[in-house]
């Protein structure tokens, strides 16, 4: 069974409390998105693009099961290291708990302020992205049953 | 004997601090410049000593802000050699000084049909304007294309000059490029067919010679924070002809000459295009700021930022796979470039955590980047406090985030 969001939280708090200095976060994110499974290129289509962010990126969000599944890319590697944040916490996880999530995990990783701050980084709209998937998803589970 | 420009930057407290445990290089200095000791004391000073709404009243404090007030317009109208400080009106920024014109103009003299000529090396601020004032009038909107080397076609400009053309409106400095525009010239064919001109000297009041009378700009507009005045100043400069004969842009107090329960009359200029209370501390604060500058020589301060800018260039060109956007004849403080493979919201990002600020994105310049075929750039930018140490800080950083990714990629 995948870990809860909070469970995944908690490790990615773990791993940055150890880097000492931006460089270093930024670095970790980098290899981080440079870990994540590539999305397939066909899928990076002008509909798919996060609209609010100074750089390219694409989501391709599916509903199963009433859980939010998605693969996801972007041109630059510091926001591909925060997709691959989203992915490792909320990818598979159901909708409702996406939903529910408070996403302070950014806070605590100290990105929130430094990345989401930006208007270039897209976090937000990101963020605002997933959880509007799942709340259809949620939508149309609740209408199948 | 003017000031020593190399004394600039310890008259800049901000400019003392860390970021991220290292000193700070401010390289964005075309999006704002900081500022002078002398302004921020300035400020202050105002709303210790003299704060008072100004103009009608007749106490002691009144009388002393409404002076200092419209002294720091003879300032501005002595700095850009207006004919009359009465042409000098005060605004919140270069956007409301073109918002201002592209109004009035467009209600008072363009009919459906008629059309504008923008260059394609505009801000936003200087080309949406334009095309909502066109949108509203049912104007043609025309583009003035800029060629391979970054420069606007004068060529094109004669061409699309016609009898319906109402206003040719162009930067002096691009923001995005930092190409310096022959607005002189252009000024020169627009009239020759009896067209008026706006130049935006947002980027250009800073750096170099700026004399509208010998520019014939029929209007010319500008902000104080990108001068080391505070934000939320600016001012439009207009030949008086054309003041006299445009509508006001924004109504309500001190705009107007008398009111009857249903009529108007408008004030006389300047005050005709300033409704409502200004701001008079920052005006204060674009005094002191133009007293700042005026301590050193204009024509050396010139020299240094454009032989710094040959040395950025310099050392960013020796950068394998680097690319500097644009080959003006002239440029002017601005440094546009990104190294292949590498995203410029990343090179940005990185750069910061050495404490190096620089600017990333399309600088509200979208055509730009369409023309250019490019996402966007990073952007250095350099200012009077600006050094060698600065560029090199810059230079080294690039190298440590080109291995740092080259490492991970």
């Amino acid at each position: 069974m995948k870990a809860t969001i909070k469970e995944i939280e908690q490790n990615l708090i773990d791993d940055f409390a150890l880097l000492e200095n931006w460089e270093e976060k930024y670095e970790y994110l980098i290899e981080m998105g440079q870990d994540m499974p590539a999305m397939e290129p066909a899928l990076k289509t002008d509909d798919r693009l996060v609209q609010g962010c100074q750089s390219s990126v694409w989501f391709d969000i599916h509903c199963e099961e009433g859980n939010l599944v998605f693969s996801a890319d972007s041109d630059s590697l510091i926001v591909k290291g925060m997709v691959a944040v989203l992915n490792a916490i909320f990818n598979g996880q159901p909708a409702e708990a996406v939903l529910q999530s408070d996403m302070s995990l950014f806070d605590t990783l100290g990105l929130w302020r430094h990345v989401s701050s930006q208007r270039g980084s897209g976090l937000t709209a990101m963020i605002g992205h997933l959880k509007q998937s799942a709340a259809e998803c949620l939508g149309e589970q609740q209408e199948e049953q | 004997m003017s000031k020593d420009i190399l004394s600039a930057r310890a008259d800049f407290p901000i400019l003392k601090q860390t970021i991220n445990g290292l000193p700070l290089v401010y390289l964005d200095n075309a999006a704002t410049t900081h500022k002078p000791q002398s302004v921020i004391d300035a400020i202050s000073c105002y709303y210790s000593t003299m704060n008072a709404n100004i103009h009608r009243g007749n106490h002691t404090l009144a009388v002393q802000a409404t002076q200092a007030y419209e002294d720091v317009r003879k300032k501005v109208g002595t700095f850009i050699n207006a004919p009359s400080s009465s042409q000098v009106i005060f605004t919140r920024g270069t956007t409301e000084s073109i918002n201002l014109v592209a109004y009035s103009f467009g209600r008072a003299f363009v009919k459906p049909g008629d059309e504008i000529i923008v260059s394609q090396l505009e801000h936003h601020s200087n080309y949406v304007p334009w095309l909502l004032m066109c949108q509203r009038q049912g104007a043609v909107f025309r583009v003035l294309p800029f060629d391979e080397n970054s420069e606007l076609d004068l060529q094109a400009l004669e061409k699309l000059l016609n009898k319906k053309t109402r206003l040719v409106a162009v930067n002096h400095v691009s923001n995005t490029l930092g190409t310096v525009n022959p607005v002189e010239e252009i000024i020169r064919v627009a009239h020759a067919a009896k067209v008026p001109v706006l130049v935006d000297g947002a980027q250009a009041i800073q750096h170099l010679a700026h004399d509208v009378q010998a520019l014939d700009a029929d209007f010319y507009a500008f902000s104080g924070h990108k001068m080391y005045a505070p934000m939320g100043v600016g001012v439009l400069y207009g030949k008086k002809e054309w003041l006299e004969q445009l509508p006001p842009f924004q109504s309500g107090g001190e705009m107007i000459d008398e009111v009857t329960p249903d009529s108007v009359t408008f004030n006389v200029l300047p005050y005709k295009f300033e409704a409502g209370t200004p701001n008079v501390a920052d005006v204060i604060g674009l005094g002191a700021a133009i007293d700042y500058l005026n301590q050193f020589n204009s024509t050396e301060l010139q020299s240094f930022e454009d032989e710094l800018l040959e040395y950025g260039l310099g050392l960013l060109r020796a950068i394998p796979g680097l690319t500097v956007y644009g080959n003006p004849r002239q440029r002017s403080a601005i440094l546009p470039f990104n190294i292949e493979g590498i995203q410029h919201y990343d090179l940005g990002t990185l750069l910061d955590t050495k404490g190096i600020a620089v600017r990333t994105g399309q600088h509200c310049t979208q055509p730009i980047m369409d023309a250019l075929h490019i996402a966007g750039t990073v952007r250095a930018s350099l200012a009077i406090y600006n050094s060698r140490d600065d560029l090199d800080a810059m230079a080294k950083g690039i190298d440590r985030v080109v291995r740092l990714i080259r490492r991970q990629t």
